[in-house]
């Protein structure tokens, strides 16, 4: 177990920035989750704590020790690949005690350690097969059970569930989640999807376009996303955001006022509201829009309007609530506590003085 | 025969000629095909067939006309007097080495080689390719003249060095292992490295065990044309006995068989039985190379 640091870590690839001075902290025993969309360069980040990338600029460390010119097999990280990257020639017992192998751990040991990494995994009978014969789910854990029977000091894991279909994502993100928790090693987990980060991790951090967005838990990175991008990525529907103008504590959308709770430190201009689709109803009186689709979801509803200027919103409706038609003329009342405001140029979250 | 066809098949009981055109022509196309294919088949086994029958002919039957396509009695001292005469113990003796050096050497060097073109970076990497490349495309024959000056200049005429040793690298092997080495995940690689396996022990552990219908194939060609090898063996050996390979020695037994050529065809015939066990015990690795990626 051990803690890894990144400090301005910067790469470039071909002069092109993958990832822009990175400054991070994973803690001992941490699980945290680089979220990001595809290219952003969370795997490339991965990819130089496990010594597969060198960084153009800045420093790695994990324990203690700066590891930039360590070997990958020194560093004492165990990575599983998004395509598990099993040996097909290899019984199941051979993949997993292939890191061993290389340790020179003795027989008996070698033996009981797969056996007992085995057993974590539900793997126990299959260990005379070959990766070919196993089913998506069961390679996915060969290649959770190769990583822990190492017991290294730090787990990375890229991407490991988008392989599998929806059902057996829910279940094995729970037994990752569970094994992580009573292994306590600290795992750094790559993924774009924002539910899978929400679920697992203790924190997550948000990239984009290389640089990191904001770091948080994840209920703080939900209700406290940094700016526009964090809080649209996150949440399914993401984040409404919709241009308006601030004055004091009054917020104008659409010509419709909202008055805040507390207003912004900020001069009178335009601003960009953020409003969860759960923090938005259908009401008498409120913002004018035009229903455009209705998604049933069962448990709930999206309603998906048009302000007058064309921008989206959508409206998470409870079951019980009757559902408008398409092309009804409706009104959205926002909760003012529940409003954010973004800077209308940087999109970053403005504080409001509550 | 797929699903799909079954679908679309009326019922049984409409006669013939109702058939659905589609149906008829994959029929038509497989008739045409298995029938190109009998008849490939027939010209090149045709002669080996009839090199066995005639080395079991006596050498007055022969010479009739039309001549017998079956050997009614057939004469099995054609076979011992090639043996003995033709000293063919030797001589398949001096292939096998030869042979088995070549095999063994082309396996090794061009593993060795493949695995930097697929998995390392080096400097030059792309034009060093194309220069191994570009060696396929120079005919043997022209390197004829450099290579026997080098070989004399060694001392190694009439020597197993000199039979051999030209011909122990070879960019077609490097080519094909290259292509069998590059379907390979880099993932694997990046997973051994992180486990601690540097490049030899994954190569041993995971890329040829991986690569082997591909070193099967290679086995397999580089063996056909070492152990078929006429030119440079003649050139090398000179008269020594003691290193000619089985293809001059069939050549000098015909010399000295003119009048008996049922002899000459059973020494032919015992030079090819090694090939032919050969590509029959890999037969399955040699298809599998040559339509891989065809089939995914």
């Amino acid at each position: 177990m051990a803690r890894v640091n990144f400090e301005g870590v910067s790469k470039a690839f071909d002069g092109a920035l993958a990832v822009d001075d990175l400054h991070l902290d994973v803690h001992d025993g941490e699980l945290l989750v680089l979220l990001g969309p595809s290219g952003c360069g969370k795997t490339t980040v991965l990819r130089m704590v496990a010594g597969l990338e060198d960084p153009t600029a800045g420093t790695v460390s994990i324990g203690d020790v700066i590891v930039n010119d360590v070997e990958p097999k020194d560093r004492d990280v165990a990575m599983v690949f998004q395509s598990y990257a099993l040996y097909p020639h290899m019984t199941l017992r051979r993949n997993i005690e292939f890191p061993l192998r290389q340790q020179k751990v003795p027989a008996a040991e070698r033996a009981r350690r797969v056996d007992e990494a085995a057993g974590t995994l539900g793997l126990g009978d299959l260990l005379d097969r070959k990766p070919g014969q196993l089913s998506g789910g069961q390679r996915q854990r060969v290649a959770l059970a190769r990583a822990i029977v190492r017991d290294p000091q730090v787990f990375l894991m890229d991407e490991p569930l988008s392989n599998l279909d929806a059902t057996l994502r829910i279940q094995t993100r729970a037994d990752i989640v569970s094994l992580q928790r009573r292994l306590g090693t600290t795992t750094i987990y790559v993924t774009h999807d924002q539910v899978e980060a929400m679920t697992m991790g203790h924190r997550i951090a948000v990239m984009r376009d290389g640089r990191l967005q904001q770091v948080a838990a994840p209920q703080d990175l939900y209700e406290r996303p940094a700016n526009t991008f964090v809080a649209s990525f996150l949440g399914s529907p993401g984040m409404n955001l919709v241009p308006a103008s601030v004055d004091g504590a009054v917020v104008t959308v659409d010509g419709t006022r909202v008055e805040l709770p507390a207003g912004p430190a900020v001069a009178a201009g335009p601003v960009t509201v953020g409003v969860r689709p759960e923090a938005a109803s259908l009401a008498p009186e409120g913002i004018a829009a035009t229903v455009v689709l209705v998604e049933q979801l069962g448990a709930e509803a999206h309603v998906i309007c048009a302000l007058v200027d064309g921008t989206r919103v959508v409206v998470r409706q409870e079951n019980r609530a009757a559902r408008p038609d398409l092309g009804d003329a409706v009104a959205i009342r926002v909760d003012p506590a529940q409003l954010l405001l973004f800077d209308a140029d940087t999109g970053a979250r403005l504080e409001l003085g509550r | 025969m797929p699903a799909t066809d079954a679908a679309v098949r009326p019922p049984s009981s409409a006669p013939a000629a109702h058939r659905p055109p589609r149906r008829r022509h994959r029929r038509l196309r497989l008739v045409l095909r298995y029938a190109l294919l009998s008849i490939g088949a027939v010209v090149v086994l045709f002669p080996l067939y009839m090199a066995v029958v005639n080395s079991l002919l006596a050498p007055s039957q022969i010479a009739h006309q039309p001549p017998p396509f079956f050997p009614l009695h057939p004469q099995w001292g054609s076979y011992r007097k090639a043996w003995t005469e033709g000293d063919l113990a030797v001589y398949l003796r001096n292939s096998a080495i030869q042979t088995t050096v070549i095999v063994a050497g082309q396996l090794v060097t061009s593993v060795l080689a493949a695995y930097a073109f697929a998995f390392l970076e080096f400097p030059l990497k792309r034009t060093l390719f194309v220069v191994f490349l570009m060696t396929l495309m120079i005919p043997f024959e022209v390197t004829i003249a450099t290579n026997l000056s080098t070989v004399s200049s060694l001392g190694w005429f009439n020597t197993f060095p000199g039979l051999t040793v030209p011909f122990l690298a070879t960019g077609f092997g490097t080519f094909l292992l290259r292509q069998a080495f590059l379907q390979i995940p880099r993932d694997l690689r990046e997973a051994a490295q992180l486990d601690g396996y540097g490049h030899l022990r994954f190569l041993w552990s995971v890329a040829v065990p991986l690569a082997r219908p591909a070193l099967a194939a290679l086995g397999v060609f580089s063996f056909l044309s070492a152990w078929n090898q006429y030119l440079w063996p003649l050139l090398v050996t000179g008269n020594d006995n003691s290193v000619r390979t089985v293809q001059i020695g069939l050549k000098q037994l015909i010399n000295t068989q003119l009048d008996q050529i049922n002899v000459s065809l059973a020494g032919t015939v015992i030079a090819v039985v090694p090939l032919l066990v050969l590509l029959v015990v890999f037969q399955k690795q040699l298809v599998r190379s040559l339509t891989s990626g065809a089939v995914k």
